[in-house]
């Protein structure tokens, strides 16, 4: 995607470039357009529009129920497996629409981590991480072995588990578990992640854990969080959308967002005036 | 609590009506307990004729003989233990493949009636199964089915001989029909107990619907194959529609054709005329062991149901 | 990962769920095919004679099974008079008093009791019932009906009175209600429908049982003069004439095959709108 063919909607900060070096801010991963979604006749998000550069991690904060997770399920067209849901507008995936293309193979390409971990119970911490894989026809063990690896110390999993991989995935701790998660849905190289709140049901030392482990991810994902938690998004993004009743209120760098933002909801939610 | 401690809280409280009202649900409650205790004692002590005299011979020798006193039921274990394994070998794919469609796939408008029929099969008494057994599908067992398994199978073992109709082939088929209700309302409530984050995860990692469909299946895995038990249990005891089309006869023959002889059918059939002691001795210890044998398989049906909804508090299967 | 491969997976995906549409028509068709086959061979000989005329002998032909009807109906009376109190007290112990071991035990053992062959129900009450008598009788017939009953009956009214809620309860605590009177005349109360749609369920296969009465209360071709005696039922009835060799019989077979399965359809029929019209009025 070249940048002149189109005006990208986000302001970049001078400064921010200069701090990543080898990632091309200005290619967009994704691009939303006009981003509605209904869960039968309620309207759930309206008009959303926004740009997820490559290998950055793009927060999304606003108050329960106002559609975060939503808009994060149209990205990876889980929404509508939800009987009566309905998206319209455009997702573009390196340009193209995800809902021309075939949905199992968006799937495939942009991953997800749930907000509750969960492991498939009745397999190993191995056939967990191979799971994806051996859905997608890898069945060459070999190649099994190696991606399970990989994808455990990307998780950042490795070196807990590697004597236990026999082990059923729902022995480990909370914790484990959500890193157990993170690294199934890595082992199927997907381009994007995308997490719902993957922190708020672990405690403080699990979610620190997690987040270092995004900053890490981010060289090589383009990620995409949801998070009610403030600090989190602040600590753990490059750039922030707000979201409030369903709309996006606004979307700029996290610094900004979060020191000197344009819009006075913004600035009332940051402050905890409401939320 | 124990009841004295109960009665004596109460009565501080001044009243009786509450003590009182506890121990008559009580009792009734422990009615059951004993009622279960009273069958198998009945059971075993009208039996002990044929225990004392045969031993675990009762089930290994094969002749029954009710003119000279000698009873070997292994028979009617045989075409039990066959007639039963027929019936589930047809009957578990089907009734995985219906719980799946209603729970998976049916619209709202769709499942509701489906599910309905299904378990108005559970509701057809086993008399009216019977009758449909003997006066329509085993005509057809003898001239369609019969003779095209012959024509086209007949090198294994299991579909030599005459085609009768009346036999194994018959029992197993109804009986099928017959635990196909029960294995598929079950599962289909398992299905729908599983978390549906286990099946978003799968999905989300690009896995088609039946990929996914086979994660939930993994999960539910033993609640399903407590509705299979529970299937296996209705199935050995079935009567009625098992002795109309099984051809009671003690024969032990591997083929399918042949008729055979249940020990659910071979107590309906010779209660009423059993006049030795020993004859009914025998019987009697043949439902004793029916007794027994259901009551194993239905407790390890429950405890497999019991283990899936030990997590999720509101879901009763 | 090919492209062949993947869409072999998408392919097979929509094939297996084909596949369990079709056992779903696969079910059917015997569901289907018992209604059709009762219907058309049994329609004929269900007339007014057939509810009110007692059996004529071979033979002769007309002749109803009036007695079989009446007999069916008070083998199940005497049935319900064993199991009802038994089960709706042991439901109201569950419910109320059995969140502890001695109730998961009963619990438990009921659901196992539930899946005991009816024929083994038939044989204790053969064991009780008619060896001290030395002969057959109703009485018999009803016990094993009633032993057959127990469970269902207990765990449906369990099941009905944990659906009223606790605040219900509380309230009439609240109003200086001693426990037994609230759970009779409230809880019981409030859960009634549904108590009573779950014991008509266990009367109506009670009612279509053959196995547990063919050597209890045997069967009477005519009308009978005690319970102390056999007594005729329809299913047994239709058992009997089902194996016979005369054409006539096995009409009227089907014509009592035809009655029972009126009968079970319309109770199931009624149970659904009566549980479907008590959720939309919760709602």
């Amino acid at each position: 995607m070249i940048a002149e063919e189109y005006v990208p909607q986000i302001k970049i900060d001078s400064e921010l470039i200069s701090m990543k070096k080898d990632i091309s801010v200005h290619e967009s991963k994704i691009i939303a357009s006009d981003v509605s979604a209904w869960f039968g006749n309620v309207q759930a998000i309206k008009n959303i529009s926004m740009e997820i550069p490559e290998h950055s991690v793009v927060a999304i904060i606003g108050p329960s129920g106002c559609g975060k997770s939503t808009f994060l399920r149209t990205i990876n067209r889980m929404h509508e497996t939800i009987p009566k849901a309905r998206v319209s507008g455009k997702i573009l995936l390196d340009g193209k629409d995800v809902y021309e293309m075939d949905a199992v193979l968006v799937r495939r390409r942009i991953g997800m981590v749930f907000q509750k971990p969960n492991p498939f119970p009745t397999m190993s911490v191995f056939d967990n991480v191979a799971a994806g894989l051996r859905m997608n026809g890898v069945h060459s063990k070999k190649n099994i072995e190696e991606i399970v690896e990989q994808s455990l110390r990307q998780a950042a999993l490795w070196n807990e588990v590697k004597d236990s991989l026999s082990k059923s995935g729902m022995s480990l701790s909370g914790g484990q578990q959500q890193r157990l998660c993170i690294a199934r849905a890595l082992a199927v190289n997907p381009e994007v992640l995308l997490m719902d709140e993957p922190a708020s049901a672990l405690d403080p030392i699990s979610t620190a854990k997690i987040e270092e482990l995004i900053y890490e991810l981010k060289k090589n994902y383009t990620i995409v969080i949801v998070t009610h938690n403030m600090q989190q998004a602040a600590r753990v993004s490059d750039f922030t959308a707000f979201l409030y009743m369903g709309e996006l209120i606004e979307y700029d760098a996290t610094r900004t967002i979060f020191t000197n933002p344009n819009k006075k909801e913004t600035e009332e939610y940051i402050t905890g005036r409401f939320g | 609590m124990d009841l004295s401690l109960r009665t004596k809280r109460l009565s501080r409280n001044r009243n009786l009506g509450d003590s009182i009202f506890y121990v008559i649900t009580l009792f009734f409650a422990l009615l059951i307990l004993v009622l279960v205790v009273v069958m198998f004692y009945e059971m075993y002590r009208s039996s002990t004729l044929t225990r004392e005299k045969f031993g675990f011979g009762f089930f290994l020798h094969s002749v029954w003989d009710p003119v000279l006193d000698e009873y070997g039921a292994l028979p009617f274990i045989y075409g039990t233990v066959v007639s039963t394994a027929l019936a589930v070998i047809l009957a578990v794919p089907l009734s995985l493949g219906i719980a799946i469609f209603l729970s998976e796939v049916a619209p709202g408008w769709l499942e509701q009636p489906l599910s309905f029929f299904v378990e108005l099969l559970a509701a057809i008494p086993s008399i009216v199964y019977g009758l449909w057994g003997f006066f329509v599908m085993v005509p057809w067992l003898r001239t369609s089915f019969q003779p095209w398994l012959s024509e086209h199978w007949n090198f294994l073992p299991f579909f030599e001989g005459p085609p009768y109709g009346i036999g194994m082939l018959a029992a197993g088929f109804i009986l099928a029909i017959m635990i196909l209700p029960i294995i598929a309302s079950i599962s289909r409530d398992v299905l729908r107990a599983v978390p549906r984050t286990q099946y978003e995860a799968a999905l989300a990692l690009g896995a088609t619907r039946w990929q996914a469909t086979r994660i939930a299946l993994s999960y539910g895995r033993s609640g399903i194959l407590g509705a299979i038990i529970l299937g296996i249990g209705r199935a050995l005891g079935e009567t009625m529609a098992v002795t109309m089309v099984i051809g009671n006869r003690p024969t032990i023959s591997i083929s399918l054709f042949e008729p055979g002889y249940t020990m659910a059918s071979v107590l309906a059939n010779e209660f009423t005329e059993a006049t030795s002691e020993m004859y009914i001795s025998a019987l009697i210890e043949i439902a004793l062991v029916l007794f027994v044998i259901t009551l194993i398989i239905n407790s390890i049906a429950r405890l497999l149901l019991w283990s899936m909804t030990r997590n999720s508090k509101d879901v009763r299967l | 990962m090919s492209m062949i491969r993947y869409y072999l997976r998408r392919y097979f995906s929509s094939f297996m769920f084909i596949l369990c549409a079709f056992s779903v028509v696969i079910a059917l068709i015997p569901l289907f095919l018992i209604f059709y086959h009762t219907v058309s061979l049994g329609i004929s000989a269900v007339n007014v004679d057939f509810f009110t005329k007692l059996p004529k002998p071979v033979g002769e032909s007309g002749g109803g099974l009036a007695n079989a009807i009446i007999g069916t109906l008070i083998l199940v009376g005497i049935g319900s008079c064993i199991s009802l109190p038994i089960g709706i007290f042991a439901g109201i112990f569950l419910s109320e008093y059995g969140n502890n071991f001695v109730g998961q035990i009963v619990r438990f053992l009921t659901d196992v009791l539930s899946g005991i062959p009816s024929i083994v129900a038939g044989v204790v009450a053969y064991t009780l019932i008619v060896i001290p008598m030395k002969h057959f009788s109703a009485y018999a017939g009803g016990v094993a009906l009633g032993i057959l009953m127990i469970p269902t009956v207990t765990r449906t009214t369990e099941e009905m009175l944990k659906l009223v809620p606790t605040s219900l309860r509380e309230a009439a605590l609240a109003l200086g209600i001693s426990r037994w009177k609230m759970t009779l005349r409230i809880v019981l109360r409030t859960a009634l429908p549904g108590v009573v749609t779950g014991i008509l369920l266990s009367i109506a296969r009670a009612a279509g049982e053959t196995a547990p009465l063919l050597f209890t209360a045997l069967n009477n071709r005519f009308w009978h003069t005690s319970l102390n005696q056999p007594i005729a039922s329809l299913t047994v009835f239709i058992y009997n004439y089902g194996v016979s060799p005369f054409e006539e019989w096995v009409q009227q077979a089907w014509g009592g095959a035809l009655v029972l399965i009126v009968m079970i359809l319309l109770v199931n029929i009624g149970m659904r709108t009566i549980t479907l019209n008590r959720m939309k009025g919760n709602q």
